[in-house]
């Protein structure tokens, strides 16, 4: 089994990078499944008398690009794969017709004692920039193995 | 939509406006779409099995998405979400379907939270919360932190 030394040394270098076109139909879907009703999200004629001046993303909408994106898969020893939770910060709002492009590494690796037995942490750091170069999101993700 | 909230508007220990959820096997099939998150865990409940979760659960990065609503709704169209953050703690199931429309009865969750600071750093007025997503018997199964900005009375 790979050791977490081993997995260590992998951190900074497992950058992923994937680029996500944001469009009207996925945020409408998106605030749809979630059964949200704000109309930043999806009404054009009221979003556009808002500071924002049209419909923006709901903040986070990037999780693809958070998540299945960034596993450095085969490296991960357990079978088991289960979401811990994540931290983001939002700077700039995202709108329909931005390219996103969010680069992935793995930040940290740490082993704890669980009741199911060993654990791996693994905290992935990802920088989400807009087509313009400016960086629109920083966002952290826990994934827990075992 | 409500009237606008301002920093002012806001005490230490302010409730954010409590939102009600019901997670629906139908709702965790659309957010798997909208998503791109396509792990069967959470639709096939075999595979959830396999995992020692009983059954399809509900994807921790939906209740952050509800987490989101909660915030973003209370904050109104000139507050700014900041950052946000949330731990999965506890899994959640969702109600099976008793129809093409509507769920079977069962549990509803509740996305709740309270402002914890108040302060102004670089000329903006932010506001520090706890937010969570409880379950049906009141249990914290998604616990988390965001930070606001909100429009300040006292600029024009």
């Amino acid at each position: 089994m790979v050791s977490v030394d081993e997995l260590r040394g992998m951190i900074g270098k497992e950058a992923k990078v994937e680029v996500t076109q944001i469009e009207k139909g996925m945020i409408k879907k998106a605030a749809e499944a979630i059964g949200d009703p704000n109309p930043l999200w999806q009404d054009e004629k009221r979003a556009r008398k808002t500071k924002y001046g049209g419909i923006i993303a709901p903040p986070g909408l990037l999780i693809t690009a958070m998540m299945s994106g960034s596993r450095p898969e085969g490296s991960m020893p357990f079978q088991r794969l289960l979401a811990g939770g994540g931290e983001w910060e939002f700077l700039l709002p995202i709108r329909a017709g931005d390219v996103i492009t969010s680069t992935t590494a793995l930040a940290d690796v740490y082993e704890r004692e669980g009741k199911a037995g060993k654990m791996l942490f693994f905290i992935f750091e990802t920088i989400h920039k807009n087509q313009l170069d400016e960086v629109v999101a920083k966002s952290r993700s826990t994934l827990i193995n075992y | 939509m409500a009237k606008q909230l301002y920093w002012e508007d806001v005490a230490d220990g302010s409730e954010l406006t409590p939102i009600p959820k019901i997670a629906t096997t139908q709702m965790l099939v659309k957010w798997a779409g909208a998503s791109g998150d396509l792990n069967p865990a959470h639709y096939e409940d075999t595979f959830a099995a396999a995992q020692g979760l009983n059954r399809a659960f509900v994807q921790g990065q939906l209740k952050r998405a509800w987490l989101v609503q909660l915030v973003t709704t209370w904050i109104g169209d000139e507050g700014t979400l900041k950052k946000l953050s949330c731990q999965f703690r506890a899994v959640d199931w969702p109600r099976f379907m008793a129809s093409l429309t509507d769920p079977k009865e069962g549990e509803t969750w509740w996305c709740k939270g309270n402002a914890t600071k108040k302060y102004v750093q670089d000329d903006e007025h932010l506001i520090d919360c706890d937010i969570w997503v409880e379950n049906g018997k009141g249990e914290k199964t998604t616990p988390g932190k965001a930070t606001v900005a909100l429009p300040s009375r006292g600029k024009s």
